[in-house]
């Protein structure tokens, strides 16, 4: 909470490295105390949605309360695989980057369900602006990770041509729209994307997902202004989870409000989730799409929820937070609160999950395999450096043309 | 033919867009109910619809972002922004995105958008309605630039932008909207009227990006001018009695290279002249690329005549704006008269 002083106030995190994790004001109201509104609610009458925390799962692991999607367990059986495998494979390519085989590598530990959840809540043709911490989409959507892992190692097959760093996927065909390194920019676009799909009239939506760090960028704004003034039918996100690098969410303007109350003041209906409730996030974002889908305009849905690991392999958290945060976090893991609750209701066992845990490892690993056959960023095949001038725009202009004969990389 | 204004022109590229192709849409801030500030968009949100032409908050950064994103879902938006000097909160978007957008995805996605922004001195508009920010955006691969000087190559180059995939900037001199103006600005204000370059078809026609005009041939020096310095160029030539070639470059990027070196290897002179400040500006692109392709025709220093480098003054307005005598200075100096 902010104090009365004098003076300039930074805000700081309750607890840095060598301290004991304190997350002591982060109130957790018991799952099913908050209500399910209609789809065509006015989004001034739902002013506690946005300071309160829609919970489904309790920590017996059942259902609670209205917003209890119902779910079959296959469907929830295919989420815990999704987000399972999405685990394993950030675990194997974090790996292949300390071995060389790649520069770089951005894990989502924590925050599948944020990806994986929301996704299948989706249709297929509606398009996602995700951000570089959303694999778990394109996992979800049952992309194939050699594809993926092509990209992360810019080879021979890579669809992105070596162009773009390791993460910054891209795929038409999955709806998963391409990443860029510059924050926030992908917020607003989804905005423009969903007017389009309205001036067709197809019923066609878009979510985007922004971490809360990114809030702070003028796009955010741009977003919801535009969101809300053109009653777009999309679903803005905002992963809140807790760290923007080294920076605490204190330091975006989390410190004296929720980012969902952001939404409020544009008119948009906004919702704080259970980020790591997987049946949560999947009734919040079914509620939002449906409401896009009938004309009722854009949702904001911020997903509260830990971002368990560093920034990417770049960073070292334990200089700025303390190493033991994780294991503090009061809302758990996604994967295990998923996978009590089948178990509690007899849709799954331990022994299932080990044998499913083993399967999906393998076949992690044996996707790495082909895609290193097709080569690693430093071994192996790659493109032909010409083709570094494709693309630019859509017909090679002259002076390329004059510059590619110049490189000498045309062998 | 019918005798059109810069602006009439402008609004009949994107009328004939619109009737063409049911992909485009146009917005921008006062571009739907009142027609654009220009009246450059004048009377087609009636002709179009609301969801087709509209207004749009004001925010450049949201306007071009949301354009990124319906020529992703594939869309053609071509948008405004209401003077090229409030065109910098758009710059991420045009720079990191929109330009990018076709390399960075390996061609799986492009951005087929047109940002159309009023430009150039010469109006009393001061800093920050005066400015030409072309140089910051030819220096960015994947952006395409364009800039006419007449109503007959603003509508041919407005459709070529519009059916263009890339992403191109259309900047508009607004000192030309209403008619040719050379730099004398104590004489009366001329229309388009009469002007041969006024003469515009009704219906649909390109004039190709890429591609220079020569609008004097001449034999003793070079001239490399767009936009308002075109007409500024043809001025000084005939005032100075040189005999020289003006070129109007029409689009700064792709740039039309061939015509440049053709020209400036006969005459062995050239002289550029931009309004925008000089250091970095897109006149030493232009020097460079001369020096490189004609240095051994060149009989003298390639000259930059230009803004000088301060932001765009108010009342000096014309101590400011490089007119036809101060370009008819650099050309005698080149001819060494």
């Amino acid at each position: 909470m902010i104090r009365n002083s004098v003076g300039l106030h930074v805000p700081e995190p309750c607890s840095r490295p060598g301290e004991t994790p304190d997350f002591s004001h982060i109130e957790v109201p018991p799952a099913g105390s908050m209500p399910r509104p209609a789809v065509d609610a006015h989004a001034a009458g739902m002013r506690d949605f946005a300071y309160g925390l829609i919970r489904v799962l309790d920590d017996e692991g059942r259902c609670q309360g209205e917003w209890d999607p119902q779910l079959s367990s296959d469907v929830l059986i295919k989420g815990l695989r999704a987000m399972m495998l999405t685990r394993a494979y950030d675990a194997r390519m974090v790996r292949v980057q300390r071995q060389g085989k790649t520069s770089f590598y951005m894990k989502s530990t924590g925050e599948e369900a944020v990806a994986v959840a929301a996704t299948m809540a989706l249709e297929r043709g509606d398009m996602c602006f995700p951000t570089y911490r959303q694999q778990g989409i394109l996992v979800a959507r049952g992309w194939p990770l050699v594809d993926m892992m092509n990209q992360v190692y810019s080879n021979s097959h890579d669809r992105l041509k070596g162009r773009q760093m390791p993460v910054f996927y891209s795929s038409r065909e999955a709806g998963f729209f391409s990443i860029s390194g510059n924050l926030g920019t992908q917020y607003s676009q989804a905005v423009g994307w969903a007017m389009a799909a309205a001036a067709d009239g197809n019923r066609r939506i878009s979510a985007a997902w922004i971490g809360e760090g990114a809030t702070a960028e003028g796009d955010f704004h741009y977003a919801l202004t535009f969101a809300s003034v053109y009653q777009a039918p999309c679903i803005l996100n905002v992963v809140n989870n807790q760290w923007a690098i080294s920076s605490y969410s204190g330091i975006a303007g989390g410190e004296n409000t929720t980012f969902a109350a952001r939404g409020l003041g544009f008119g948009i209906p906004a919702l704080r989730v259970d980020g790591n409730d997987f049946l949560a996030v999947y009734a919040v974002t079914a509620w939002a799409a449906e409401r896009a889908r009938s004309g009722g305009g854009p949702t904001f849905i911020e997903l509260f929820t830990y971002r368990a690991e560093g920034h990417s392999t770049s960073d070292d958290p334990t200089r700025y937070r303390p190493a033991t945060e994780a294991a503090a976090w009061p809302l758990g893991d996604p994967i295990e609160r998923l996978k009590q609750h089948l178990v509690v209701h007899g849709h799954w066992s331990d022994a299932q999950h080990e044998a499913l845990q083993r399967d999906l490892e393998d076949e992690v690993k044996a996707a790495g395999k082909l895609s290193e056959s097709y080569g690693t960023l430093k071994e192996g095949d790659r493109l032909p450096a010409a083709t570094m001038f494709d693309d630019v725009y859509r017909d090679l202009p002259p002076h390329l043309i004059a510059q590619r004969a110049q490189s000498g990389v045309l062998a | 033919m019918t005798a059109m204004s810069m602006i009439e022109a402008i609004n009949s590229a994107m009328d004939v867009a619109l009737g063409r192709d049911p992909d485009v849409m146009i917005f921008g801030q006062d571009v739907g109910y009142f027609g654009g500030v220009f009246r450059a968009t004048d009377r087609l949100q009636q002709r179009y619809g609301k969801t087709r032409v509209f207004d749009a908050p004001i925010s450049e950064g949201g306007i071009v972002a949301a354009a990124v994103g319906m020529g992703a879902y594939g869309k053609r938006p071509v948008v405004e922004i209401q003077f090229a000097d409030y065109i910098y909160p758009a710059t991420d978007q045009l720079i990191s995105e929109a330009a990018r957008m076709r390399y960075r995805t390996g061609g799986e996605w492009w951005s087929p958008i047109t940002v159309r922004s009023p430009y150039g001195g010469g109006i009393y508009g001061g800093q920050t309605h005066s400015q030409s920010p072309e140089g910051i955006f030819t220096h960015v691969a994947g952006l395409k630039t364009v800039i006419p000087s007449t109503p007959y190559d603003a509508k041919g180059l407005l459709i070529a932008a519009i059916e263009d995939d890339d992403p191109v900037l259309f900047f508009e001199p607004k000192r030309l909207y209403n008619g040719p103006f050379d730099g004398h600005h104590d004489r009366p204000v001329q229309s388009w009227a009469g002007h041969p370059d006024a003469d515009v078809p009704e219906d649909h026609y390109v004039v190709p990006l890429g591609k220079a005009r020569i609008v004097r041939a001449g034999q003793d020096v070079t001239i490399l001018a767009y936009g308002t310095m075109a007409h500024v160029a043809l001025a000084a030539a005939q005032e100075t009695g040189i005999d020289a070639e003006v070129i109007d470059l029409r689009t700064l990027i792709p740039l039309d290279l061939e015509t440049i070196v053709a020209s400036v290897s006969r005459t062995g002179r050239c002289v550029v002249v931009h309004e925008a400040t000089r250091t970095s500006g897109f006149g030493a692109e232009l020097a460079a690329l001369v020096q490189e392709h004609c240095f051994f025709a060149l009989e003298a220093p390639v000259e930059r005549v230009t803004g000088w480098d301060t932001p765009y003054p108010h009342a000096f307005e014309w101590e400011y704006f490089p007119g036809p005598l101060r370009l008819g200075e650099a050309l005698k100096r080149t001819m060494r008269l």
